[in-house]
């Protein structure tokens, strides 16, 4: 395969033709904020807004994830326009998003905790309303516990569940606000068709999908309501 | 009684795999298929009942979740069955200035419904509208297909009432009706 050259942070760097820049980045041990990507995937989701990086040439911040590499691009990811950009995206975010890392299972592995760090803001912005959606957290699969208040609608598990897997038990569904990462008819994940194989929990970047055998993965008070058998 | 409840249910959940199934054989098997084989279903059965929604899934070769997603995401398709009377509420722009969310509260708080959904007994059904374009009304309800104007906590009572008095009127005697066992 054709390889090309291209400059990301004053780093000469090379890729396979046709890679994408996120890719070519992230190869190369330069972090870019996402959580929508999917190496794997046909088609970039370019839904979560945060991969925002400026080229030469290019009037614009684009997304890392679609933009394509070619011979003797200049990249810059830490670009005023750009940041500025991926900081409103992860703001508005963290607007619908409970921020409670002391009792979260995620927390010190959460994908949000890394972005914030690198661009310097706080989990807890205060320049956006606080909306939190309130939804009721499904503890029913033997295996893991859903938190839809936390997902950040990545479509990570989505995509695992139906393309690598080819289980589709995890979909989208609503609008809006209202959006949510659900089953078929909103039923409990145990009732669904998910074989409980945990490859979902593996992608999500949050704290939405967590392991039941892990420490803290369902609170103290919710285990002793509702037992559950922990994963061998 | 609870067992005829069941064989009610069963019988009515037969039946709509059976129309549903009909009304597939007019269909290719492709996914873009899916939102016109949608609106015929709901077009007979009034709603998407879960039968139905399987049904459709398997016959595009397709998740359910991918079926259940469609149907969530636009307006036009219903989870629940349709009421006998069918209440919209207006939350466009002039009826969101005079007060529509006033005017929803009261209908959910006398129905014990959400929006969307279908009362227990089947007499009514809610849901939100953006704008019938009747704003001079406002706030405006939708009651049957018929605008009401003006629309206070008061005037929902005063319609439920007339639900009430009809009612009685086609029952003789004015008794409450009762689940046939």
């Amino acid at each position: 395969m054709k390889t090309v050259s291209l400059t990301i942070d004053g780093n000469k760097v090379t890729a396979s033709e046709g890679d994408k820049v996120l890719w070519a980045a992230l190869d190369n041990g330069i972090y870019i904020p996402n959580l929508c990507a999917l190496r794997d995937a046909a088609e970039p989701a370019a839904a979560c807004r945060l991969c925002f990086i400026e080229v030469e040439g290019c009037s614009k911040p684009v997304t890392a994830c679609t933009e394509p590499v070619q011979e003797g691009m200049v990249v810059n990811t830490k670009g005023a326009n750009a940041l500025r950009l991926a900081r409103t995206g992860f703001e508005l975010l963290m607007a619908s998003h409970p921020v409670d890392c002391a009792h979260c299972a995620s927390n010190g592995v959460c994908e949000l905790q890394i972005i914030a760090r690198h661009l310097s803001i706080k989990l807890k912005s205060k320049r956006f309303r606080k909306l939190l959606r309130e939804l009721p957290i499904d503890s029913s699969s033997p295996e893991f516990v859903y938190d839809p208040n936390k997902c950040v609608l990545c479509g990570r598990c989505v995509w695992i569940c139906r393309e690598r897997l080819g289980i589709g038990a995890l979909g989208f569904a609503y609008r809006g606000f209202k959006r949510m990462v659900t089953t078929f008819g909103g039923e409990p994940i145990a009732e669904s068709s998910c074989h409980g194989c945990d490859e979902c929990v593996l992608a999500c970047p949050t704290g939405a999908l967590t392991l039941k055998d892990q420490h803290g993965g369902v609170s103290r008070a919710q285990r002793q309501k509702d037992p559950q058998p922990t994963a061998p | 009684m609870a067992l005829n409840k069941d064989k009610r249910m069963a019988e009515e959940q037969a039946e709509f795999k059976q129309q549903t199934k009909q009304i597939l054989k007019r269909f290719g098997r492709k996914r873009s298929n899916l939102i016109p084989i949608l609106q015929k279903v709901q077009g007979k059965l009034g709603y998407l009942p879960r039968e139905a929604m399987l049904e459709i899934a398997e016959f595009l070769n397709m998740p359910d979740i991918d079926v259940y997603s469609v149907v969530t995401f636009y307006n036009q398709f219903r989870l629940n069955p349709p009421g006998k009377h069918s209440i919209r509420v207006c939350l466009g722009t002039a009826c969101h200035m005079k007060g529509g969310y006033i005017t929803l509260d009261a209908w959910k708080r006398r129905l014990e419904i959400e929006p969307s959904e279908t009362t227990p007994d089947r007499e009514f059904d809610l849901d939100t509208v953006a704008c019938v374009g009747c704003c001079t009304m406002a706030p405006v309800t939708v009651v049957d297909n018929k605008p009401q104007g003006k629309v206070e906590p008061t005037k929902v009572d005063g319609l439920l009432l007339g639900f009430e008095l009809e009612r009685k009127k086609q029952k003789p005697g004015g008794q409450l009706p009762t689940d046939e066992a």
